[in-house]
């Protein structure tokens, strides 16, 4: 005797088929669409562009080449560029430290308003959101040229922009992370009698502190990149001398920037992923 | 009683030395804190006096701050007198000469039988064009009647007699300059006289100053496109009503639409291309699936080099190989991207359950099936979400590439900026970024719940 009849399990069996039928018909569509929306921009893009495609492929080692070969020409002499520009970079990423650590508080502050778990009031709430909406959305570079239009050529306006920025992105991680934490220690601390500042200081900080500060060194990582490319629209810093020098063609000194950046992203990397990992892994 | 007692000596010994403990380290620990903190804030102030944020109330242009702003929200009518031709005045739209006003409009009033005309601002005051010069009516700090004009040396100069005059009236050489608040600015030349009058609004938004729909309101415009007579006989209605608004020659939407579908392409098309190529490379990374050790070495040190090397050089490189346009943008996106993707992935598949492939591989399926359906079902969820939340991020990326010469709506966004003049553009592009940037996160976001939860 059977549990289920032969007509039952052929019922079940095609209908299986029918849903991976359906399946594959939606990831065909899918991969289709995907296909179509690139050769469409790529069609666009090759009408559009200065140079075409195939043109362009054949000349993406020249410039490399062409600063690798400089670099090689200038010999022992090279080295010394790379102290030349050191003091750049160092202002570049003076710029992003202090910005990061800027919109690290400024994330915080922002991010305790922003938590349903800890403010009741949702009009402050929804506001602060759509704040930190608004930071994040706008990309620094836009408002590094706001302020450099109205502040001059300094390193401020960048500073502003990457910290605004920061603000933005971390204001919103964080608040996710106070969002998730345990409340039992804010309970205990309520039935205590303590004030808001104490609660926040002893019940919330020391869950959240962690993950905070491992998004901000993961931010830290971000931050250093983009003062680099905010020195190229003119805040000053590495990037300003990267423009200059590819403006004169400079390829050994090209180089040598291009080096430095590439070292100290690295090194920023590596010791950002080390504080991350030993931060995450001690979970006070 | 007294066991009791003892037994509460006891244990109160134990808890002081406990408690002692504590202090100890409480008391470094608030040191420690201490010194941080006091680290931290010598590093902020020293930081904060080289960047120059303590004397930042100076470095302002305020000139320029208050101008853009006006310029943000506001536009103008010049309404220009000259000496010689005093019956005449030309009322332009921001100056600009091919933008004249016909049919003169209602703040210019002709007086026919006096011998003056009058211009009203929007405020209420006025200015009146003699012939020999102007008077402004309706300012309360000014006593009397103010006068300005051409004095019998031919120089501009206030001509009634002014006990004091007030703040806003600047008298050089040459020029008399006088504006009593941000919507009102007078100036008088040797040779003419200029009123700027300022009004709220983004004027011509819409239609430009030569388009015929010019002055038509939005019930008109809806009439316009259902009727079946046409404006123009090469164009049906409702594409000259698309073909106006595209080639507005003040707000460009055309172009400024254009730029950013450039953008957004190049986020898009960048992003595609890296999470193919990323995914494909992340399987030779990861080590429970490719077996050899130097080809796994290999892919993962040029992830780490893709990652290394910032956008900003890739399309520095990129920019000399394909000049300025979309390619430049997608390559520098995509190529950044894989490194990151590549690198996540490959964590993710070296993470995944063996038992899922393990109970494939006893199917009797060949390498390319298990890995299709033992490892890619895991891995898809972070693959998906990976992907479209970096979609966002490189949405932002492309208008900072364009911007660095690429194209799109940053490098427009940049023009803009470089010419100094039209603010209202300027809002206009940073208030499209910012909508997109926003509408290209909810998207993602949507999308990723979408598939998720389906």
């Amino acid at each position: 005797m059977t549990l289920i009849s032969k007509s039952s399990f052929d019922e079940i069996e095609r209908n299986i088929k029918r849903q991976a039928k359906t399946r594959a018909f939606y990831t065909i569509i899918f991969i289709l669409s995907i296909v179509f929306i690139i050769i469409l921009g790529v069609d666009v893009a090759n009408e559009r562009n200065a140079g075409s495609f195939s043109r362009g492929i054949t000349k993406v080692f020249d410039f490399p080449l062409d600063i690798i070969s400089d670099a090689f020409e200038r010999g022992w002499g090279w080295y010394p560029l790379l102290l030349k520009y050191f003091p750049t970079l160092l202002s570049t990423v003076n710029m992003a430290l202090f910005a990061t650590l800027v919109g690290f508080f400024g994330a915080v502050i922002m991010s305790l308003l922003a938590s349903r778990n800890l403010i009741k009031n949702k009009f402050i709430i929804q506001f602060t959101r759509r704040i930190l909406d608004i930071l994040r959305s706008f990309p620094e570079i836009i408002i590094a040229t706001l302020l450099l239009y109205l502040m001059g050529q300094s390193i401020l306006p960048a500073f502003f922009a990457i910290a605004i920025h920061t603000i933005g992105v971390l204001g919103k991680l964080f608040s996710e992370v106070i969002e998730n934490i345990d409340e039992g220690p804010i309970e205990g601390l309520t039935s205590l009698g303590s004030s808001w500042p104490q609660k926040i200081i002893y019940g919330v900080f020391p869950q959240v502190f962690p993950h905070f500060v491992s998004y901000t060194m993961l931010r830290l990582e971000i931050n250093v990149r983009s003062s680099t490319i905010l020195g190229f629209v003119g805040a000053g810093g590495i990037g300003q001398a990267l423009k200059l020098s590819i403006a004169w063609r400079f390829g050994d000194h090209v180089s040598a920037i291009m080096v430095l950046i590439i070292v100290t992203i690295v090194i920023i990397d590596r010791l950002s992923s080390l504080v991350r990992h030993r931060v995450i892994g001690l979970k006070i | 009683m007294s066991h009791f007692q003892n037994q509460d000596f006891e244990v109160s010994k134990e808890f002081l030395e406990v408690q002692k403990k504590v202090d100890a380290s409480t008391k470094r620990n608030y040191r420690r804190v201490s010194i941080g903190f006091l680290i931290l804030f010598i590093y902020c102030f020293v930081t904060s006096y080289q960047f120059g944020l303590f004397d930042i109330g100076s470095r302002w242009f305020s000139d320029r701050v208050s101008l853009m702003l006006l310029d943000t929200y506001a536009n103008k009518d010049h309404i220009i007198m000259r000496w010689d031709n005093t019956s005449k005045i030309s009322v332009r739209f921001e100056g600009s000469k091919k933008m004249t006003y016909d049919p003169q409009p209602d703040f210019l009033i002709y007086n026919n039988d006096g011998n003056f005309n009058t211009m009203v601002f929007t405020s209420g005051r006025k200015v009146n064009f003699y012939k020999n010069f102007i008077e402004l009516e309706g300012y309360s700090d000014v006593v009397g009647k103010l006068r300005l004009g051409i004095n019998n040396y031919g120089k501009p100069a206030i001509l009634s007699d002014q006990k004091e005059i007030p703040k806003w009236i600047r008298v050089t050489e040459n020029k008399i300059e006088v504006r009593p608040n941000l919507f009102e600015r007078i100036q008088i030349y040797k040779s003419k006289v200029v009123v700027h009058r300022y009004q709220v609004g983004w004027r011509y938004f819409f239609f430009d100053f030569d388009s015929l729909l010019r002055d038509l309101s939005f019930n008109d415009i809806i009439k316009i496109s259902f009727s079946s007579d046409r404006i123009t006989p090469e164009l049906g209605n409702n594409y000259f009503i698309l073909q106006e608004f595209l080639n507005n020659s003040i707000w460009f939407h055309g172009p400024v639409f254009f730029a950013l579908l450039e953008t957004i392409m190049m986020a898009l098309i960048g992003t595609l291309i890296a999470s193919i190529i990323g995914l494909f490379l992340s399987f030779l990374a990861a080590s429970n699936i490719n077996p050899f050790k130097i080809i796994r070495i290999i892919v993962k040190r040029f992830f780490d080099f893709l990652r290394a090397v910032d956008t900003l050089i890739w399309s520095l490189l990129l920019l000399r190989a394909f000049g300025p346009g979309l390619f430049t943008g997608i390559f520098a996106i995509a190529l950044t991207e894989i490194g990151t993707l590549g690198k996540l992935m490959s964590e993710a598949i070296e993470n995944t359950d063996p038992n899922q492939q393990e109970g494939v591989a006893s199917t009797g399926a060949s390498t390319l099936q298990k890995q299709r359906y033992g490892i890619l079902p895991q891995i898809m969820p972070v693959f998906i979400s990976q992907t479209l939340y970096t979609l966002e991020s490189n949405t932002r990326s492309a208008i900072i590439i364009g911007a660095m010469g690429s194209g799109g709506i940053g490098m427009l966004f940049l023009s803009y900026m470089r010419t100094g003049v039209d603010f209202e553009n300027v809002a206009y592009v940073a208030a499209l970024v910012l909508i997109t940037v926003m509408l290209m996160d909810l998207f993602s976001s949507w999308l990723r719940n979408f598939i998720i939860n389906s």
